[in-house]
């Protein structure tokens, strides 16, 4: 048996393209919300164009009877509303010669790069069958289409729809409504039904994209401030925490500038409001020298970096792991701080949630690490437990008749923080080094004494076991960290299956690097696979400068906008050869 | 805000730190300091809920030099500091101090944009024409023939800004200007800013002994405007272009809206039914 393929699988993967305007997106989100209905477990990526809106776009879909983290290899089946430019993100729906193209004829020819697959392919009048209702849309008919072949409940659909267009007028709702029943019932030809059934007793499961769990993480954190300029692909985290920040008593800013939101935050922070932003590489240089600022007045903040294809503009609706470098070392001066990556969507919840308590418990500045990919994918998850993570609480001072010493060197490193507002507390924070009371001070000792107390702080803290997610046993392990866990994961699984053993390193917590816990977790290890994202092999580089690996290593890199897929790991490892 | 009258005379000096300014001989910013602490003192508010934010050059040293809530930022960012703070504590008298080059330059697109956000806080820009902290560079307020900086030895050649023109453009609520050569006067125009509900910007004409030596003649040349203040930016916007830079005198003032998100005192930090209804929203 090949480990490679992806078999016994009760999982099916289905992109769903056309031009801008074709309704690709709003119909695979209905899919996935008809999915979720259904019992379910699901992943939806959406796939645009290089422009940011309008343009082509695809929806691409994995339905399973468990939880799903990643894209599969290969997609069984495409669902084409038309082909206009589809060949500019061809490269990221892989068909096999197992897979089948569904296609309008009266769209026109596949275009070569997908007939090349060797895909078998049948024909759907989608904007014919589309054209019998007036107002008709084919996105509509090939909902149905895909509906049907699933086996889907046709009862909540029709209700799923009604809701979703409930603002565009009953006009649109029962034209769709016709439109999914005509789709519904033509079934799909030349495809077996499809091997998933719905978990026979689902569990409590959610349904949110991973900007939508950094955002409540944050706020289950404590956050009540955020301040940010708008930037493809962290916009939406954004726009989803405005409301709901003021639900809890809090605000949103929106900036002139990433320069502005950096140091609002700073300053709301200062004032003793858990504060942070979000934004995506550019912004994140822009933010940087703030972000020395917070560090060196040790002013707690969290930004949320949702990475994107770089540098300069790159590719903004695209997903890549290449913001590692700049987060662990694009600070000017020596600048400890934390740097965190959420590993799935529901990861996502938790590494938000942590990194707020530990910047306000250690008056700490953390960079938490999410991507495109993970951002704006939408999936159907198992709900996650309740949070066990105590609410983030700072060190007050106690009023005594000594002068109040804003940093004082404490066995911890944690001097207490007082706010303003809090009497004979009084203090100036400050960006220049300083003495324990605050004072502007350029001598060797205070240098040396609050550099050693603000990476102390962050050295000594334990932070227990979630400085990654561990498992499996064997001499081969995979280390992996942030989006890439789900392809890794996956891999994994089908090598255990295929009876090789490996471990799996998936790191959370970047900085500070924990190096006792990943020597425990490779002891006896031979060889090592790092799986990034990334062209220049940046996390291979950090695992070099911060740990001391023994075992020979060898490393799956390679730039966005194609994510890693599991066969692709299986297969490195199958056929392990080292790095040239 | 108004003083309490039957409370003990509040000093100048309990707004005062033990911290000794870098500043120079003779200049214009221990004025300016003093015009501060005197404001304070005449509003009698408490240490505790004043904070006083700056960003970097001679002037933003300012806060350690009081006894208030400080932070001394980075250049150019101490409005974005002091918007954070103020968008989260709207209960705090913020106030804003820097120079020139930090105000106008480096920070300049954060200084129209918080005068057309109005919140509730007081910007003193401390203006000497010049960058003190690097040694006597041009700054945008410095006359563009001003020849005496290595770095433009011919000089600027560029028109200087005009800050009070800059900020009726952008929106301010408050426009004065003062001079460190009348710390009293100063001071009582710090009361009426502190006083202003919107954002209020003094530009303190504050000359620099070291770079700008010349300057120490602005004592001879510096008057008040003629007219009273105005709340048309009309009239205002052409008695501040007719002035050569050197009237003093609040010369506009309007009630304009203030930008201030609701925050709760103690906005809901617990794990609450609100946190649990948006989890709600993911379970459909």
């Amino acid at each position: 048996m090949n480990p490679a393929t992806n078999t016994n699988k009760q999982d099916i993967s289905v992109a769903l393209v056309g031009s801008g305007g074709a309704g690709v997106v709003a119909a695979g989100e209905l899919l996935l919300t008809l999915a979720f209905e259904s019992g379910y477990y699901g992943l939806m990526r959406k796939a645009y164009g290089p422009q940011i809106r309008g343009g082509e776009s695809a929806a691409l879909l994995r339905l399973g009877s468990y939880p799903i983290y990643c894209m599969d290899d290969n997609f069984d089946l495409l669902l084409a509303l038309d082909w206009q430019n589809t060949e500019r993100f061809a490269a990221e729906i892989p068909l096999a010669d197992t897979s089948l193209i569904i296609a309008d004829p009266a769209a026109g020819a596949i275009p070569p790069v997908i007939a090349a697959s060797g895909a078998a392919v049948e024909s759907a009048e989608l904007a014919a069958m589309a054209g019998e209702t007036p107002g008709g849309r084919g996105n509509m008919v090939a909902l149905g289409l895909l509906s049907g072949w699933l086996g889907l409940d046709a009862t909540k659909a029709r209700r799923c729809i009604s809701a979703a267009f409930s603002d565009k007028g009953s006009e649109v709702a029962a034209s769709s409504i016709a439109c999914f029943e005509r789709g519904f019932v033509t079934g799909i030809k030349g495809l077996a039904a499809a091997n998933i059934t719905p978990t026979s007793s689902p569990e409590p499961r959610w349904h949110l994209s991973g900007n939508e769990a950094c955002g409540l993480g944050v706020l289950r954190g404590g956050v009540r401030f955020a301040a940010a300029y708008p930037i493809t692909p962290a916009s939406d985290m954004l726009e989803w925490l405005a409301p709901r920040l003021e639900q809890l008593g809090g605000s949103l800013l929106q900036a002139e500038d990433e320069l502005a939101s950096i140091n609002m935050i700073i300053g709301a922070s200062f004032g003793g409001v858990p504060a942070m932003t979000a934004t995506s590489g550019p912004g994140l240089a822009l933010m940087l020298e703030g972000f020395g600022l917070a560090i060196a007045s040790e002013t707690p903040v969290v930004i949320i970096n949702v990475m994107r294809g770089g540098p300069s503009t790159g590719i903004p609706t695209k997903s890549e792991q290449t913001d590692l470098n700049i987060a662990l070392y694009g600070m000017h001066g020596d600048a400890p701080h934390l740097v965190l990556a959420a590993l799935d969507t529901s990861d996502c919840i938790f590494t938000s949630q942590w990194a707020v308590r530990l910047a306000e418990a250690l008056q700490a500045s953390a960079i938490v690490l999410s991507d495109q990919g993970l951002a704006q994918s939408r999936a159907l998850i198992p709900a996650p437990a309740s949070p066990e993570l105590a609410l983030a609480v700072r060190k007050k001072p106690e009023i005594t008749d000594a002068p109040y010493q804003r940093y004082a060197i404490t066995e911890d490193g944690v001097s207490p923080m007082a706010v303003p507002g809090d009497a004979q507390t009084m203090y100036t924070a400050d960006g220049l080094e300083h003495s324990p009371s605050g004072k502007p001070s350029s001598a060797f000792a205070d240098h040396s004494a609050q550099l050693d107390k603000r990476q102390g702080k962050l050295q000594q803290f334990d932070y227990g076991e979630h400085w990654a997610e561990t498992g499996g046993d064997g001499d081969t392990a995979i280390i992996c960290w942030g989006s890439s866990t789900g392809a890794a994961r996956e891999a994994r699984q089908r090598l255990q299956q295929a009876g090789i053993p490996v471990r799996l390193i998936a790191m959370r917590l970047l900085l500070p690097a924990r190096s006792a816990q990943m020597d425990e977790a490779l002891r006896g290890v031979k060889r090592v696979l790092v799986v990034e994202q990334s062209h220049s092999r940046q996390f291979l580089h950090y695992l070099r400068a911060h740990f001391d690996i023994d075992a020979p290593m060898a490393c799956l890199a390679k730039p966005g906008p194609l994510s890693i897929s599991p066969g692709e790991i299986v297969e490195r490892i199958s056929n392990w050869r080292q790095d040239p | 805000m108004s003083p309490d009258k039957t409370a003990i005379r509040i000093k100048p000096r309990q707004y005062k730190s033990d911290i000794k300014p870098v500043w120079c001989p003779g200049c214009g910013h221990f004025a300016v300091l003093n015009a501060i602490t005197k404001a304070l003192a005449h509003l009698a508010l408490a240490n505790k809920d004043v904070a006083l934010l700056s960003g970097i050059g001679c002037s933003s040293r300012v806060p350690a030099y009081t006894s208030v809530y400080g932070f001394h930022g980075i250049h150019g960012r101490a409005l974005a500091l002091a918007s954070g703070l103020k968008a989260a504590r709207p209960e705090l008298t913020v106030l804003v101090a820097g120079g020139d080059g930090d105000g106008l330059s480096i920070g300049g697109n954060h200084f129209i944009h918080a005068c057309r956000r109005n919140m509730d806080m007081t910007y003193i820009i401390m203006d000497n024409e010049v960058y003190g902290m690097t040694k006597g560079q041009a700054s945008p307020t410095t006359a563009p023939d001003w020849t005496m900086s290595k770095l433009t030895p011919h000089g600027t050649g560029q028109r200087p800004f005009q800050p009070a023109a800059l900020a009726l453009a952008a929106g301010a609520s408050f426009i004065a200007r003062g001079f460190s050569g009348d710390p009293n006067g100063l001071a009582q125009m710090l009361v009426k800013a502190i006083q202003h509900r919107g954002f209020s910007v003094i530009q303190a004409l504050s000359p620099c002994p070291t770079y700008r030596p010349e300057h120490m003649d602005w004592k001879h040349q510096i008057r008040e405007f003629t007219e009273p203040c105005t709340d048309d930016p009309i009239t205002a916007a052409q008695r501040i272009q007719a002035d050569d830079g050197q009237s003093t005198g609040i010369v506009f003032q309007r009630e304009l809206p203030v930008w201030q998100p609701y925050h709760q005192k103690s906005p809901l930090r617990a794990p609450t039914a609100v946190l649990k209804s948006f989890e709600q929203e993911f379970a459909l």
